[in-house]
């Protein structure tokens, strides 16, 4: 089966086969981004604003803001989970409190539709 | 290419949902295909279902559009008796007890916990007194919105309320309409106090002479949501009261066939109105949607607008005793952040029986009117013991205070609302002094951006943030002043941010106290925020630790339900069968 992702209610949370998998309002430590001119981005999750899969990552783009010094945006594109086994499909989701780093678009293997 | 809600939304939707969400009901949640969840809960939508957040699947929120907040006689006491029934989740509020009904910024309703098994006696129990869910969430016409007094109030020039019924009854389950590529909101008001809030909705009809005759002038595109708020916009056309159906049917035509269906975050008709300018949208609205000359605007009367003005006299709610035109009085009850005790409900339809028509309705403030009550009623009707809890007569800190839904049930927040609202408006009756002159002060506490407490037209404006505090991270408010309506509407100006959310009642509470030492005599709050830029409003915030206690700083939105003993996520009992019982998880 293919991996099915998507963004619901208004950004709120991302959908991996029909399971609410993350959610806004969590804290990610971003590293070697240049979303803010902090070393780490304490970056707060509103809205996930694109998601994509570039098996077996899922990845998303997030709206929110630093919460250290204020700056907000919407992040590269970051790593939130993956789906090792498609015919499974089950998502394992990254712990968003470790270093994260985002990555400036690489090609999508499959964006959302 | 259209997004996957608008590929949902072309296989099925609108009236056809509902067949099939009953066939659902019957036969349990385990009937919904697992792989077709996403799509199901975005069409349950339309008919007033939304899913609860993360940790309470399988529990709905359910939304019932009162239009212009009017709840005939005898459908109070039916709203009170199926919250009573349905409206009951595992665990009590700690604040509202096991069930209740909240009021909300949009004149409807909002139960929570209600299990699909539940619904067709609901609708069953709803519709037998004229009621309903019908699009009151999704994308197509939400509930019409209005002056809540509307065909009472003294201040009236047209009365909005046969308009707004009459527009309930032509978009309501209309094919035509019921696939937007949005929400779609209307206002309509015929007073001359504002109370339509027509500046924040897609499409107002707000009241304005032409040629000496009454109707209305139209406005497009407001909107709070996002960082985007946006005021309606004057496209300069007037209307009488028996062609603004024509034009609402051309105004949402336009919307329909021209809003954005492949990006959902640009399809709100407030991007369209950016991209066009009010001169394109009118335009484009008479050359294509309506076969008359539209006339051009009117003479509106919006130098008279007190509604949630500051201006400190005139109207800036509706709580309070206010004859009506007919010399009998309706009296505007405080409900605290809009959420009401399921008895509590049954005895206000019992009172509302007793001493007026038995007719309520609810406001854009989420509080309650009883109207028609005639005078002599009045005096025993006010020393009823419930109206101590919902007063005609509360502090302006209970009285002034709006919280969305938060944390305890919406999947978008980021803090936790209502029960915090509850517990500031308490400390702040009981620790702050407002200068003698101002009756109003307006605090609106949204759980996130999407503005459903209409933050950015509060005097004080709270929007669910997060920051650290001693290394752990903490709910945290961004502290907005100054914004409200009228002739000249204002957005708050954010000027103090993320702020621990046990520091905000100080914080207000320095702000009141510099406001009062600074203000020139008569100075009212709005125009002291107005006359002062960003920096020094800033510092006279001041955030402070006192005696209020927060219980909610640790992030409930990682809870499944704040309010619970143990409300680690893994604890959650969801999702669970008809009668409550958890059901074996998919993973
Ligand atoms: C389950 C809880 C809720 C969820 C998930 C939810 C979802 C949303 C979303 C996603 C938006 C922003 C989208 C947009 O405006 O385009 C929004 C805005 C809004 N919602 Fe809610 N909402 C919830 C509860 C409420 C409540 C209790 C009210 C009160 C009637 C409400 C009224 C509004 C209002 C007034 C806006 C601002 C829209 C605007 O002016 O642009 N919502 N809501
Ligand atoms: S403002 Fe945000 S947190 Fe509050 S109810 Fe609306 S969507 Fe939910
Ligand atoms: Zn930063």
């Amino acid at each position: 089966m293919t991996t099915d992702v998507h963004q619901l209610d208004d950004g709120a949370w991302i959908s991996v086969n029909d399971s609410r998998e993350v959610n806004v309002s969590d804290l990610w430590l971003l590293a070697r981004s240049d979303f803010c001119g902090c070393e780490t981005t304490d970056f707060l999750a509103e809205g996930f604003v694109k998601v994509g899969v570039d098996y077996p990552d899922i990845q998303a783009r997030i709206a929110g803001q630093c919460i250290a010094c204020g700056e907000s945006g919407v992040t590269d594109w970051l790593t939130v989970g993956r789906v090792v086994d498609p015919d499974s499909g089950e998502f394992y989701g990254v712990v968003h409190e470790s270093v994260h780093f985002p990555e400036k678009r690489t090609r999508l293997a499959r964006p959302e539709e | 290419m259209p997004s996957k809600v608008e590929k949902w939304k072309d296989e099925v939707y609108g009236n056809e949902i509902r067949e099939h969400l009953m066939e659902f009901a019957e036969q349990g949640w385990d009937a919904i295909p697992e792989d077709e969840h996403d799509a199901w809960f975005e069409r349950f939508k339309w008919w007033g279902l939304y899913h609860q957040r993360s940790g309470q699947e399988s529990y709905f929120m359910m939304r019932i559009g009162t239009p212009n907040g009017v709840i005939k006689p005898g459908q109070l006491e039916v709203i009170g008796e199926i919250a009573k029934e349905y409206a009951t989740g595992p665990v009590d509020n700690p604040e509202f007890g096991e069930a209740y009904c909240d009021w909300t910024t949009r004149q409807s309703i909002q139960l929570h916990w209600i299990k699909l098994e539940d619904i067709p006696e609901i609708f069953e129990k709803l519709e037998a007194v004229g009621l309903g869910t019908q699009q009151a969430c999704g994308d197509s016409w939400r509930n019409i919105v209005g002056c809540p007094v509307a065909g009472k109030d003294k201040h009236e020039h047209v009365d909005a309320w046969p308009v707004a019924e009459d527009l309930h009854e032509t978009f309501k389950g209309n094919d035509d309409y019921s696939n937007l590529p949005r929400k779609w909101k209307v206002a309509i008001a015929g007073c001359d106090e504002g109370c339509g809030q027509g500046d924040i909705n897609d499409l107002a009809f707000e009241p304005a002479e032409k040629d000496g005759e009454l109707g209305f002038n139209v406005r497009i595109g407001g909107g709070l949501s996002r960082k985007e708020p946006r005021l309606a916009r004057d496209i300069d056309v007037w209307v009488p009261p028996e062609q603004a159906a024509d034009v609402a049917h051309g105004m949402s035509s336009l919307f329909r066939d021209y809003g954005d269906r492949e990006d959902r975050f640009n399809a709100r008709i407030k991007f369209l109105m950016d991209e066009w300018g009010p001169e394109k949208m009118r335009s484009v609205l008479q050359e294509e949607y309506v076969d008359f000359e539209l006339p051009t605007a009117g003479e509106d009367m919006r130098d008279q607008y007190s509604y949630n003005t500051g201006s400190q006299d005139g109207h800036n709610d509706h709580v309070g005793i206010h004859e009506q035109k007919d010399g009998n009085y309706y009296v505007g009850l405080n409900v605290l952040v809009g959420r009401m005790g399921a008895d509590d409900v049954l005895e206000l339809a019992e009172l509302a029986d007793e001493y007026g028509s038995g007719e309520v309705r609810l406001t854009q403030r989420q509080n309650i009117i009883v109207t028609d009550v005639p005078e002599e009623n009045l005096d025993e009707f006010t020393s009823e013991p419930l109206l101590e809890n919902y007063s005609p007569d509360p502090s302006p800190f209970m009285r002034g205070s709006i919280a969305c839904t938060g944390t305890e049930y919406c999947s978008l927040s980021i803090v936790e609302t209502k029960n915090r609202q509850v517990r500031y408006a308490r400390w702040l009756k009981d620790n702050v002094e407002l200068p003698e002159d101002h009756k109003d002060f307006h605090i609106h506490l949204s759980g996130c951006t999407a503005s459903c407490a209409q933050p950015q037209i509060a005097d004080v404006s709270l929007r669910g943030m997060k920051t650290r505090k001693d290394g752990e991270p903490v709910e945290a408010l961004d502290i907005g002043l100054g914004g409200g309506l009228g002739d000249d509407p204002r957005f708050a100006d954010w000027v103090e941010m993320r702020v621990p959310a046990d520091e905000v009642p100080g914080a207000i509470k320095n702000l009141v106290n510099n406001f009062e030492d600074a203000r020139e005599d008569g100075e009212t709050f709005r125009d002291f925020v107005e006359d002062r830029d960003e920096e020094t409003l800033a510092e006279m915030v001041e955030p402070e630790e006192t005696d209020y206690h927060d219980p909610y700083m640790h992030n409930t939105k990682m809870t499944w339900y704040p309010y619970a003993e143990d409300d680690d996520m893994q604890s959650s009992p969801a999702p669970t069968d008809g009668s409550g019982e958890p059901l074996p998880s998919d993973d």
